[in-house]
């Protein structure tokens, strides 16, 4: 069965998701890959605010391809995130929850998702064309010289996710398999 | 001897940038729709599904594919009796890559240096391989690489004695560490010989290659065939959910080597493998 859930990823709704769940996400979320997460802690270390309100927020890992004219955003799918393993810690100690993204985290990762109850959502890596058809707005709100890294806030309604690792530490690329392979037998 | 203005690949690799990030070529998608075919994961299915529906997406809305529209890597076959005139080679193939890229409202992938960063802005220098080749016209093929897949490769200087089964085994050990990274169901593109880089080369070339062709060596042609079937069996599945399809295709590309050695490159490639070509 599908899940509709609403953002914000407040804990008790983090703790209601497990890995290996279909969701349908709607809600306002914000974009950032590497260098944009880069510049977010530097400014965490100096005590300076983020440029958004990170509590209880859902980043996407993602740079989309430019916008058309008349279209809300480009080509939207994720990107890597392992590359944000060095920082998405520290976000989650801000209070940012949910994480949007592909491929496999590193154990602490995993582990501040079980401090900070914290979800990682999987996006079809690839499907940038389809996954762009959930956004319905964005605003650029920081780093514009990054161009498509830049901070963007989107609003998206429907956004088809697998929860990957939940806030127990699951991890369905892990389950998954070994459910299939026995399947398979 | 003929004459060809290097304006002329400028017009083909604007619009060869454009297409090959759009649509998708049809070996790779008649190899996604028969994977979904055989595919009996659950999840895996679903995912499948929606692959299919995003080159589709893609195909009738004129968007890109995926968003990391790549490094543009540009192959040019030129016939040994061609005079290029009109400018400098590099920089009309640049200037291809900066107008489709421009065009296309692809995404600027670049950096300007590998350490110092900085965005180049305009996608721009693309990858480009020359070769002569017999004849009077060019080949020229734009292959957009996403880095995503690109980060997932290896290479490896094995000693003769490894022999075939050390081939084997690094093929699946390779598939096995990218695991979900790469955006499975991956193409996997193999080089074996050659030196250090032309084995690169060859497993970069490996990717460009059809995936309803076979090495024209039947040797080769069976080791494509066992190794995609043991890459299938691994379970790792679309995306890294678990499934049977976790390669829609294998190619190699071999090269004689020296006494001493047995080079072998792994490229890796995602399900939206890209490439478009033409001849002029």
């Amino acid at each position: 069965m599908i899940k509709k859930i609403n953002l914000p990823l407040t804990a008790e709704l983090a703790k209601t998701l497990k890995a290996g769940d279909e969701v349908l996400l709607t809600g306002t979320i914000y974009t950032s890959r590497d260098a944009g997460h880069k510049r977010m802690c530097e400014s965490l270390a100096k005590g300076e605010p983020l440029p958004f309100d990170p509590t209880d927020a859902t980043i996407y890992y993602v740079g989309p391809t430019p916008a058309k004219p008349g279209a809300v955003i480009g080509s939207a799918g994720p990107t890597t995130s392992g590359r944000m393993d060095a920082y998405a810690p520290t976000m989650m100690s801000v209070g940012a929850r949910g994480m949007i993204g592909k491929g496999a985290r590193l154990p602490e990762v995993v582990e501040a998702m079980k401090k900070y109850n914290g979800v990682y959502f999987g996006a079809i890596g690839g499907a940038g064309a389809l996954l762009a058809k959930c956004i319905k707005s964005a605003e650029l709100i920081a780093f514009e010289d990054l161009g498509a890294e830049a901070l963007r806030k989107l609003y998206v309604e429907d956004m088809p996710l697998v929860v990957i690792i939940d806030s127990e530490g699951n991890n369905l690329y892990e389950n998954g398999r070994k459910a299939y392979l026995e399947q398979r037998k | 001897m003929r004459e060809i203005n290097v304006s002329v690949l400028t017009d083909v690799i604007e619009k060869l940038c454009i297409e090959a990030n759009v649509h998708l070529p049809s070996d790779v998608k008649c190899a996604i729709k028969t994977c979904r075919k055989c595919e009996d994961g659950v999840i895996a299915q679903g995912v499948l599904d929606n692959i299919i529906e995003n080159f589709q997406i893609a195909d009738n809305e004129n968007v890109p594919i995926c968003q990391d529209t790549g490094m543009a890597c540009v192959f040019l076959e030129i016939g040994q009796d061609v005079h290029l005139v009109g400018g400098d080679l590099t920089e009309a193939v640049n200037e291809g890559v900066r107008r489709g890229y421009d065009k296309g409202y692809l995404r600027k992938s670049v950096v300007k240096d590998p350490i110092r960063r900085g965005n180049t802005g305009d996608n721009t220098p693309a990858m480009l391989y020359t070769e002569i080749v017999p004849g009077e016209n060019i080949k020229i093929t734009v292959g957009p690489k996403g880095f995503g897949s690109e980060n997932m490769s290896m290479i490896r200087m094995f000693k003769p004695s490894a022999g075939l089964q050390g081939i084997k085994d690094f093929i699946l050990e390779v598939v096995e560490t990218a695991g979900p990274n790469p955006c499975p169901p991956m193409v996997v593109g193999v080089g074996i010989g050659g030196t250090f880089d032309k084995c690169a080369l060859l497993a970069k070339k490996a990717l460009m290659r059809p995936l309803d062709s076979k090495n024209p060596d039947p040797y080769y042609a069976d080791l494509e065939e066992e190794m995609l079937e043991k890459i299938n069996m691994l379970g790792i599945g679309p995306q890294g959910f678990g499934g049977k399809t976790t390669a829609i295709g294998l190619n190699i590309e071999t090269l004689p080597t020296h006494i001493a050695g047995m080079p072998c490159a792994v490229n890796i490639n995602c399900h939206v493998t890209r490439h478009k070509t033409e001849v002029i």
